[in-house]
């Protein structure tokens, strides 16, 4: 992969501070080679990455894996609290980890656009190596395109992961029952917010923070305590209502919600209200929705503000049954409402 | 956002349910509809009917500005998209409603059309300024809330002379809407009062509603959109109904006046006039309900510049938005309501905006339907 940066022939490096990807990056030559040896292999490097082979040779592990994969696109590709290199961590390793699994390897595939600049470039494969170091899991194997001007936006990645299942782990979407309780993490919205405020220029809502962040550190903490979980999910595209209904629908149960014990940031909310948005519905990249057998939620609740992903946790309500799998709501006035699947496409993109 | 938290407080609300359910007559059935697909989605949306007395009903009105645009309008929406291959900038809300031959503008783009989403009339005025080589329309619909915006931009074309911008309109009225259902003989509509529409009413004021108190008999409170707002309102209708009286209220009084707002009022005035007459979905053909761009600005007409005609179509055999846009129907009693009909595959037009009484029956109410059988 490295080879001919080593070669005796003078190249020249990549001018990184100035240059643009071009179509040259993505022709398997030796423009892509230098690419990925000089911008993307010190900010990922690690053993198996640097065989420099077409695969990952990884060793056997006892027990059962997992495996998720992700493609992220996201505009602006910046965005308060994050970008899209560490969103493209964190969206796999989230996947994984409320599969009460322990993330290991990642690999990630880029479809670059042609003019990308490759500082932008490089900041985004910083973030994503910050993101994966931090979360111990290891860029193991990748891959490069590049399509033309126009036909892409800036960047696109996507990435795959594989995680061990520890033994006795079982954390499906089928699970729920009636009676049990359901917890969020933290307040609802952040991630969508933050990148709907950015491209509105919303001015008073410039404060808003993406929450992208990995969750397994909060799975595990969750996972030791011995609290008897039904279901974890990680309330991304879709927001909170989507990931409710996706696990009503698995379990064949309904959800009645308290409107009031949903956790919301003020600015979210009142920027959600401007746009005419429900926060249920706008995107989370670092927020976890756990099912909890009903007499182990207040432990459950107590273990999740114990952790700094989780200072905010609530239980938002409970599992009931439901032929229709309804997810209902009291709303904060006190009446009853559907929290329905979000349809058409009222969200512009944003994860 | 606290000034919004305070229209949605709980304790306030309860507090309006116990003081709804003091003034109603036990023996007594209140019929009021809320115009506004604003309120209904409201309504809807905070379960405001679980705080009113069994004898209190909310009817749906026809105030959803998708809802009311006749099938015919959209076509020629997406005849000038597709034939004469302008650049269409539509509200998203009109994207995915039901055409003519399986046709919607979303499936129009997916042939090819260029049919752009905008969230406002001058987003439209400033496409036409950065592609002078290509035509660009504005498919302006709306009630008086979204006329003088459109107002401005026409004005604003002429200034700039732009010979490229242009604007399909079908902006309708609110007052003769009302007229049209207040006509309906009372076996098939039984109505004890309006709660008038928010946004409206701060442009024409509330002294257009007079007629409905004084010809109909009929009690109006204008209200605000919060829900709150709504429960307060149906709060003064029935104090209105328990009095024996018929008056134009205002509970909206932080934005509303008599009067409304005379500047808008002029800009539409200038730049509109009225239609001899208009075809509503639902509601019929309405005399001078309607507006059209005067002479003087025609040349940003784009009926005129495109030469369109209006052809009328006939809904789906089975589809009820009309009877539910009359208020004599409930999406419920629909026989397509939530089997053929719904929001990922839309029959009629009120299955697809926000505002429509179907949408907003089906994404907050359903559930209702299973517990007491209509
Ligand atoms: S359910 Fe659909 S078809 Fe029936 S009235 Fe409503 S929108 Fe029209």
């Amino acid at each position: 992969m490295n080879a001919s940066t080593k070669s005796r022939r003078y190249v020249r490096p990549l001018d990184i501070a100035h240059g643009q990807v071009d179509l040259s990056h993505g022709s398997g030559g030796r423009a892509m080679a230098q690419l990925i040896g000089e911008l993307f292999l010190p900010e990922f490097d690690n053993p198996f990455l640097r065989e420099g082979n077409d695969g990952a040779r990884l060793p056997a592990v006892p027990g059962r894996m997992v495996m998720a994969s992700d493609a992220h696109v996201v505009s602006p590709l910046f965005f308060p609290g994050g970008d899209i290199g560490c969103l493209a961590v964190h969206g796999t390793v989230n996947d994984l980890a409320v599969m009460g699994a322990q993330p290991h390897w990642l690999s990630a595939s880029f479809i670059l656009e042609e003019g990308l600049p490759l500082a932008q470039l490089q900041q985004i494969a910083r973030s994503m190596g910050r993101a994966a170091r931090e979360a111990g899991v290891a860029i193991v194997t990748g891959d490069t395109k590049v399509v033309e001007r126009g036909k892409g936006d800036g960047v696109f990645i996507a990435t795959t992961g594989v995680g061990f299942l520890p033994e006795g782990v079982e954390i499906t979407g089928d699970r729920a029952r009636p009676g049990d309780r359901i917890l969020v993490s933290g307040p609802l919205g952040d991630h969508g917010m933050a990148i709907m405020a950015q491209r509105e220029s919303l001015g008073f809502a410039s404060e808003i923070q993406s929450d992208t962040a990995a969750l397994h550190g909060l799975v595990a903490t969750l996972l030791q305590s011995g609290v008897d979980i039904r279901v974890l999910r990680d309330p991304t595209r879709g927001g909170l209502a989507t990931t409710l209904n996706e696990i009503a629908g698995q379990s064949g149960v309904g959800m009645m919600l308290q409107e009031s014990a949903i956790p919301v940031r003020p600015a979210v909310a009142g920027a959600c209200e401007f746009l005419g948005l429900d926060p249920l519905y706008v995107a989370n990249e670092g927020k976890l929705v756990a099912i909890v057998a009903p007499e182990d939620a207040d432990r459950a609740l107590a273990v999740l503000r114990a952790h700094p992903l989780g200072c905010e946790a609530a239980i938002i309500g409970l599992v009931q049954a439901d032929p229709h799998q309804f997810v209902q709501m009291t709303t904060r006035l006190g009446g009853r409402r559907i929290v329905d699947w979000l349809s058409g496409e009222q969200l512009p993109r944003i994860c | 956002m606290k000034y919004v938290d305070e229209f949605r407080d709980a304790t306030l609300a309860q507090n309006l349910a116990r003081a709804i359910a003091a003034e109603v007559k036990p023996d007594c059935e209140y019929h009021f509809m809320e115009f506004c697909g604003g309120h209904t989605h409201a309504i809807s949306r905070y379960g405001v009917t679980d705080l009113l007395p069994p004898n209190v009903h909310l009817i749906h009105g026809p105030g959803c500005p998708v809802c009311v645009l006749p099938v015919g309008r959209l076509d020629m929406a997406i005849k000038l998209a597709l034939a004469h291959e302008v650049t269409l900038c539509t509200y998203a809300d009109t994207l995915r409603v039901p055409a003519s031959g399986g046709m919607s503008l979303m499936k129009a783009r997916a042939r090819g059309a260029d049919i752009r989403m905008v969230y406002s009339a001058a987003d439209a005025l400033s496409l036409a300024q950065q592609q002078p080589e290509k035509q660009v329309v504005f498919f302006a619909i709306g009630f008086e809330t979204t006329t003088p915006p459109t107002a401005v931009v026409i004005r604003q074309a002429a200034a700039l002379g732009l010979p490229n911008f242009s604007v399909l309109c079908c902006h309708v009225l609110t007052p003769p809407a009302m007229r049209r259902i207040l006509e309906a003989p009372p076996d098939a509509l039984a109505l004890d009062g309006l709660i008038g529409p928010a946004h409206v009413s701060t442009i024409i004021g509330s002294r257009p509603y007079e007629f409905i108190a004084e010809a109909y008999r009929k009690p109006v409170v204008i209200a605000g959109f919060e829900p709150l707002d709504v429960m307060q309102a149906i709060l003064m209708l029935v104090r209105q109904c328990r009095e024996g009286r018929a008056e134009v209220e205002n509970e909206f009084t932080r934005a509303v006046t008599r009067e409304g707002n005379r500047k808008a009022q002029h800009l539409m005035d200038e730049v509109f006039e009225l239609r001899d007459e208009f075809e509503w979905r639902g509601l019929g053909t309405i005399p001078h309900s309607a507006l059209k761009i005067r002479a003087r600005y025609e040349q940003f007409d784009a009926e005129r510049r495109f030469t369109l005609a209006f052809q009328p179509v006939a809904d789906h055999r089975s589809c009820d938005c009309g009877a539910i846009l009359r208020g004599v129907k409930h999406p419920r009693e629909c026989v397509l309501f939530a089997n053929v009909c719904t929001p990922e595959s839309p029959m009629g037009a009120c299955m697809v905006s926000s505002e429509g009484a179907c949408a907003a029956h089906y994404t907050y109410g359903r559930f209702r339907d299973m517990e007491k059988p209509a």
